[in-house]
């Protein structure tokens, strides 16, 4: 029963490059259908942990995980695994908007047909593009070059590329980081949208936005070796309200980092 | 303390008195953009006078009343000597080669490059990309007697006597092996420039390598590749050594790849070769074959341009 509530899991996951650890024995549960930041200051390995969990980092030839990462039962890291067909199951957004040199409705539709989708395509593009709030600014123009859209209808068409693919999961790297504060506040409402049927789990530089948007706060920090560890992970609430450690506190008060 | 302000004060004053807001000759930046202008000039004067010359004594040729343009153009023997003027001719077996050549090197040399840029380790890479270089580098009369020496004989075993001794499809293949590494080098660095971005965008949507490479990759490197592929045209067009050596020695209006056939470049070589007496008709029409070559890799050029842009996909 318990094990129903939880998207993805991970067991003591450290990630190495070379002899380098960079990220220290993460055990976090992650809720279903919830938002989870992971915040913390640079360097802390917050883009690391998150891009670990649709093994992105398969394509740093140094880095290696160990521990577990568990997705219903499986762990994504045991040898049996594809990769590709993790990352279908687990997508992802980027801090920088990169959707493909291509026209927007094959931005969404390729995803798709790679993926084995044998519907009527133009419903799921119509589909996709109204989960991330965007149908309505580019119905007249699907045929259109991506590169024509304002880089925060960019975001949201890479949201909705993403939607197409019916993931469990969507991992999203600072996807507001390079927008303006209304983009930002569009990709935040979408958020809260797409959380009824897919767990978030966000990287974010920006505190407001971990304490607006998200349901559980994951707080990151380095140790004296560099390897960057989850140190407090809780309800949002109380990692900006009561967090129990100090280094959380000075952090999300705005005295360090 | 006091007294310390005031000495800023005037120190301030007088810096301020030296400012000069003239303008002012600065000798260095003067030479350099002077010699880069040079530079640019020299070689598109170079081209103009390449361009003059060939069309002056081309006039000649044409200026003679036996000439036309229509026998230039519908005849299918060259023959100057004896009034045959028929350029398509030569301008066939340039053709084929040519298109031997380009059927060879892009499918291999765009795979060398998805290889190379998408699948091979850093290792890999550093070994095999210089060797691919080496390749550049061959003298094209080894690849002539390499066509004529050991191609030939291979496809003589194949098609048996079917095919002539010189054949066009011999030194094409040779000259699509000569041109890949410029398509395969070029084409590696368009794949390379592509964003990084780009590429993890397709693997996080559960693209495989494969489909990240052919339907991402190479589609938004289009016009570098495009631009290898009209370099290696315009290569294989004017190449000459290989098809002197290995095609075939005398003109021949055949699209036939196992026929003997000579290109426009190997008959100028051949002809220019012997002892050819100025102010003959054999000597102009030398300059109508090099304005008529000028004219086929234009006109190529244009059309894989056209394609270019015609397919590319754009990426900032």
């Amino acid at each position: 029963m318990e094990n129903n509530n939880y998207a993805i899991e991970t067991n003591d996951l450290s990630i190495h490059y070379g002899k380098f650890t960079a990220v220290k024995n993460v055990s976090m549960k992650v809720e279903r259908k919830k938002i989870t930041a992971i915040i913390g200051p640079s360097g802390c390995g917050k883009s690391t942990l998150l891009r670990a969990f649709n093994r992105m980092n398969d394509f740093v030839p140094s880095c290696h995980v160990t521990g577990e990462l568990m997705l219903q039962g499986q762990n994504l890291y045991s040898r049996d695994v594809d990769p590709v067909e993790v990352r279908r199951k687990i997508g992802m957004v980027f801090q920088k908007p990169n959707p493909f040199p291509k026209s927007i409705y094959e931005n969404i539709a390729w995803g798709a047909r790679i993926n084995g989708f044998k519907g009527k395509m133009d419903e799921l593009v119509e589909q996709s593009l109204r989960a991330a709030a965007l149908w309505d600014e580019v119905k007249d123009k699907l045929q259109q070059s991506a590169y024509a859209l304002s880089g925060g209808q960019q975001q949201r068409l890479c949201i909705a590329r993403t939607i197409a693919i019916q993931p469990e999961i969507i991992l999203m790297d600072e996807p507001a980081s390079a927008l303006d504060p209304i983009s930002t506040l569009r990709i935040e409402e979408l958020m809260q949208e797409l959380k009824q049927n897919y767990t978030i789990i966000i990287v974010t530089h920006n505190m407001q936005q971990a304490a607006r948007a998200s349901d559980y706060t994951a707080m990151m920090m380095i140790d004296d070796q560099r390897a960057g560890g989850v140190i407090e992970f809780d309800v949002t609430k109380t990692i900006f309200t009561r967090p129990k450690d100090k280094r959380t506190e000075d952090y999300v008060t705005g005295r360090f980092g | 303390m006091k007294e310390e302000a005031l000495d800023l004060k005037t120190a301030k004053a007088q810096s301020f008195r030296q400012i000069d807001l003239r303008k002012k000759t600065r000798l260095g930046e003067g030479t350099i953009q002077a010699l880069l202008f040079l530079t640019g000039i020299l070689s598109i004067f170079t081209t103009i006078a390449i361009v003059y010359e060939l069309g002056k004594e081309a006039m000649l040729f044409f200026a003679d009343p036996d000439v036309t343009l229509v026998k230039f153009f519908t005849m299918t023997r060259w023959q100057p000597g004896i009034g045959e003027y028929g350029i398509v001719a030569l301008v066939s077996a340039t053709l084929t080669t040519s298109a031997i050549a380009i059927s060879i090197a892009l499918p291999l040399g765009l795979a060398s490059a998805i290889y190379l840029s998408e699948y091979a380790s850093p290792k890999a890479r550093s070994v095999l990309k210089p060797i691919l270089e080496i390749l550049a580098g061959i003298p094209t009369v080894v690849y002539g007697y390499f066509a004529l020496l050991f191609v030939t004989p291979i496809l003589k075993s194949i098609f048996g006597d079917g095919i002539q001794v010189y054949n066009m499809l011999s030194a094409g293949l040779v000259m699509g092996i000569m041109i890949l590494p410029l398509i395969a080098s070029m084409s590696e660095d368009a794949l390379s420039a592509v964003p990084r971005a780009l590429r993890e965008g397709a693997y996080a949507m559960g693209a495989t390598k494969l489909e990240t490479s052919m339907q991402v990759v190479v589609p938004a490197a289009l016009s570098g590749i495009g631009a290898a592929v009209i370099v290696g045209i315009s290569r294989a067009v004017g190449e000459t050594m290989i098809v002197a050596v290995a095609a075939g020695a005398g003109p021949n209006f055949s699209f036939n790849p196992l026929d003997a056939a000579e290109t426009m470049t190997g008959h100028i070589a051949r002809i220019s070769g012997g002892d050819l007496s100025y102010n003959t008709i054999d000597y102009t029409s030398l300059f109508a074959i090099a304005l008529m070559l000028f004219l086929v890799t234009l006109v190529l050029n244009l059309i894989s341009q056209w394609v270019v842009n015609r397919f590319r996909e754009r990426y900032e």
